[in-house]
């Protein structure tokens, strides 16, 4: 029996190595199968900079928006942050930050520093849209569109060069149609 | 041609790792001279193996060199304007490059096991040469079949892609390579724990040899993560050091592993004792570096470091790891029970505190690991997406290496096999009641009572104050008087340890103070301004605009004085960060301008521009940062002098010595 507990790494490793497998299927840069092309689940969350005011999608509705999941605990948010400041400068697009699991103190702190290319900022201090939308980590981009319907899932830091080649592209499409 | 005759290089290298990894192996279960003449055959094909790594690898950094675009790899991460020290960097900047890179280390290592081990057996040799030649040949199928990192462009490209601007930097051009000569490393350690179980004996000697291999790989791990720790804090702009990526963490989890590795190789050698876990650590080590290589290789996991990620190749590492960490892993359980315990051990004894840091160590490194994966293992089991922060990690490591710190302390002191706890307290109540009140009372000469800061701070000084108590008792005669000429009488192992240990001291003082004292400001600034952080006034005197050979920059220009003194006098710095934006790719960069110093770093880096003239600007004084650094470079001197032990050589020496005199005498 005492033999036995030589077999336990194995064991473990044999564990991982599934998890590992089945993660492969599930690229977790990819849309879930679920959003898909599905409604963006709707929520109404205190506006960071005047807590007093609710926003919700609705308030979007007719226009095709970016929601952009962050924090300021976030280290790979500050590397795409200017890539935004620089977005929000065109105007081409509004763009919603949803301050994912991060206290509105320093949410404002954060912007305050760093520029504010949102149009509209909510606290999410909880994380339970995050839930809702399927957020793996911060920082997590959707496309909405004027149906409120999610198009695009971005996973991670957006570069220039994807706000140039997918985000705007795919944009003006479905504002076009 | 170059392209080609890389490929060629790379296909033969395959060739001659299968019959590395076969051959010996097989002769190694024969008889007689067919044995023997099999086995033959391992160290002219290692080193073959190794000249053919080394021709691909330089096949591949000439054609970076010259900017050839008509092969894809460069095409995608070269540009002409790239200057040619970061050309030679891209080499390794992206997938198929840092793959060759890994074969090229591997197939580099299994040379140098080649020429250095005379001394060992020729069964066991043959064993070790074979096992590491399996996984190169691995690796070389990964790069021939899934990242071929010689693939033409046809037409040819005008210009390349360019670099990420993110790896455009002196700290990534070497980070890379010392990183995978402790990664790849750490094979040696496995070949010799999958060889020592196929013969089924641990002995002192194999220990012995097994040891400096792993001290060595583990030195290089700590540069190679304690440089891209210092690229993070500069490169990234915001003063950071550490933030617990899966990429960090990827390599960070075989250093746990190899820390604890070299410890139990320690009383294997010593005590005969700890074996079937030293091998468990060996194939662990090893494993995880197969594992990190998959976490960035693969894309499962989201990371700020994923460059270069493709969840198809995935496939392949997940399926090598399988073979490789998998059969290991059967192959110890088929074995371990066989190898004995050893001695024993009483519960206070130099062994018994090796144990107990070394469980903290793995049982760190398994924090660490179910904080990576517990994202996706959350995932498949379809409870949802997660993100696992710098809080788990800080409230789950810190507390598991606070009791490693203390124990670590003691260890050197405590005698093998039995220690005495009224002996230990006496040697060391001294140390104790000193670190004890110097942490005390150090934060508050500065700003007062500080819990957290004097826990930190006792530790450094703790480890400290033990390795001066061990280095006095060396340096003591039997007259009881110190003397320096003692120094010699010791293994260069023992100063090594000592050396080593030193390290984590000044690493644990600079991550407290550093972490206590920082000063950091987010500012708007205009030209002219001055503003005062902690000790300094710093003065943002004007902004010019700069021409880089392939980027477009605003340069800020900032004076740092001392607060309080004379506003025209000389400065202590001139500081010029910058504000980048690379042609090829529109990519912004934050460069950030630091005033490095023993004791403090005054960091400046420009956030994003105002109205008029004015820009964000981010001002950091660091306290002693530099000491986190400084600490890693000491552990890994001391594992490189511990490496040097003649101990480790006198073997070959003997036998070298034996074989001269046998054809004298014959």
């Amino acid at each position: 029996m005492k033999a036995l507990r030589f077999i336990i790494p194995a064991i473990v490793f044999a564990a991982i190595a599934w998890f590992l497998l089945a993660g492969l299927d599930r690229n977790p840069r990819d849309l879930p199968s679920q959003l898909k092309d599905k409604p963006a689940p709707d929520f109404s969350l205190p506006v960071t900079h005047d807590p007093a005011r609710n926003w919700s999608p609705q308030d979007l509705r007719g226009r095709v928006w970016l929601l952009n999941v962050w924090g300021s605990w976030c280290a790979a948010c500050r590397i795409e942050h200017p890539v935004w400041n620089e977005l929000a400068r065109s105007g081409e697009i509004p763009i919603v930050g949803l301050a994912w699991k991060d206290l509105p103190e320093n949410s404002l702190d954060w912007l305050r520093r760093l520029g504010n290319p949102y149009t509209v900022v909510v606290s999410d201090v909880e994380g339970r849209v995050g839930i809702d939308y399927g957020v793996y980590g911060a920082p997590e981009t959707f496309l909405i569109d004027g149906d409120g319907i999610i198009r695009y899932k971005h996973v991670g830091a957006i570069t220039p060069e994807l706000v140039r080649t997918k985000l705007l592209p795919m944009a003006r499409q479905l504002g076009g149609s | 041609m170059i392209a080609e005759f890389g490929q060629y290089m790379l296909a033969l290298a395959f060739a001659v790792a299968v019959i590395l990894g076969v051959l010996p192996l097989a002769g190694s279960f024969l008889r007689g001279s067919t044995g023997a003449r099999l086995m033959a055959v391992d160290r002219p094909a290692a080193l073959l193996l190794a000249a053919l790594g080394i021709l691909a690898f330089v096949s591949l950094a000439t054609l970076f060199a010259r900017n050839d675009f008509s092969v894809l790899l460069v095409a995608m991460h070269s540009n002409l304007q790239l200057p040619l020290p970061y050309r030679i960097a891209a080499t390794w900047g992206s997938h198929e490059g840092s793959m060759l890179l890994w074969v090229f280390i591997l197939s580099f290592w299994t040379g140098a096991v080649a020429i250095f081990s005379s001394s060992l057996p020729d069964v066991l040799r043959a064993r070790i040469l074979s096992t590491l030649a399996f996984i190169a040949a691995g690796f070389l199928l990964f790069l021939l079949f899934t990242s071929n990192p010689f693939e033409r462009l046809m037409p040819p490209a005008a210009d390349g892609r360019d670099l990420n601007p993110m790896l455009q930097d002196p700290g990534m051009v070497f980070h890379p390579p010392l990183l995978y000569m402790g990664y790849v490393g750490l094979s040696v350690a496995f070949a010799f724990a999958v060889a020592g179980m196929i013969q089924g004996r641990f002995d002192a000697a194999w220990a012995r040899w097994a040891r400096p291999w792993t001290i060595v790989a583990w030195c290089f791990l700590t540069l190679g993560i304690a440089l891209g720790s210092i690229w993070a804090y500069y490169e990234l702009g915001w003063g950071g050091w550490w933030f617990w990526d899966p990429v960090e963490n990827a390599s960070f989890m075989p250093w746990l592993v190899a820390t604890a590795l070299v410890h139990s190789l320690a009383v294997a050698e010593k005590r005969g004792t700890f074996k079937s876990w030293t091998v468990l650590l060996a194939i662990l080590g090893f494993g995880l570096s197969l594992l990190g290589t998959f976490i960035v290789r693969s894309g499962v996991i989201t990371s700020v470091h994923a460059f270069a990620t493709d969840p198809a190749r995935g496939v392949f590492i997940l399926l090598f790891l399988t073979i490789v960490v998998g059969g290991s892993l059967l192959l110890f359980a088929v074995r371990a029970p066989t190898i004995g315990n050893g001695p024993g051990f009483a519960a206070i004894s130099r062994e018994a505190l090796l144990l107990s840091n070394n469980v903290l160590l793995v049982v760190a490194m398994a924090a660490v690991l179910l904080g990576t994966l517990y994202p996706l293992i959350l995932d498949t089991l379809d409870m949802g997406k997660i993100s696992v922060g710098p809080p788990y990690f800080d409230s789950v490591f810190v507390p598991l290496m606070a009791p490693a710190l203390f124990l670590m302390g003691i260890g050197p002191i405590a005698r093998w096999k039995e220690a005495r706890l009224p002996d230990l307290y006496a040697r060391l109540r001294w140390a104790l009641a000193i670190s004890v009140m110097a942490a005390l009372l150090l934060p508050l000469t500065v700003d007062g009572f500080r819990p957290l800061t004097s826990i930190g701070l006792f530790f450094a000084l703790w480890i400290t104050a033990c390795v001066l108590v061990a280095v006095a008792d060396m340096l003591r005669g039997p007259d009881g008087r110190l003397s320096l000429r003692r120094f010699l009488l010791h293994p260069a192992s023992a100063w090594g340890m000592h050396l080593g240990h030193l390290g984590v001291a000044v690493f644990v003082a600079g991550v407290t103070i550093s972490n206590s004292w920082s000063v950091d400001r987010e500012l708007r600034m205009e030209p002219g301004q001055t503003v005062v952080l902690g000790d300094y006034a710093i003065r943002f005197t004007g902004l010019k605009p700069l021409t880089g050979p392939n980027y477009d920059s605003t340069q800020g220009r900032f004076e740092v004085r001392r607060a309080g003194a004379a506003a025209d006098g000389k400065p202590l710095a001139i500081l010029s960060p910058e504000k980048r934006i690379y042609r090829a790719s529109g990519q912004p960069m934050t460069e950030a301008a630091i005033d490095r110093g023993l004791t403090r770093d005054v960091y400046l880096s420009m956030g994003e521009p105002l109205d008029g003239n004015a820009w964000v600007v981010r001002a950091h004084v660091k306290p002693f940062i530099n000491w986190i650094w400084l600490g890693c470079l000491i552990m890994a001197v001391g594992g490189f002098v511990s490496a040097a032990d003649r101990r480790y050589r006198q073997h070959a020496v003997r036998r070298r010595a034996a074989a001269r005199i046998v054809p004298a005498s014959a």
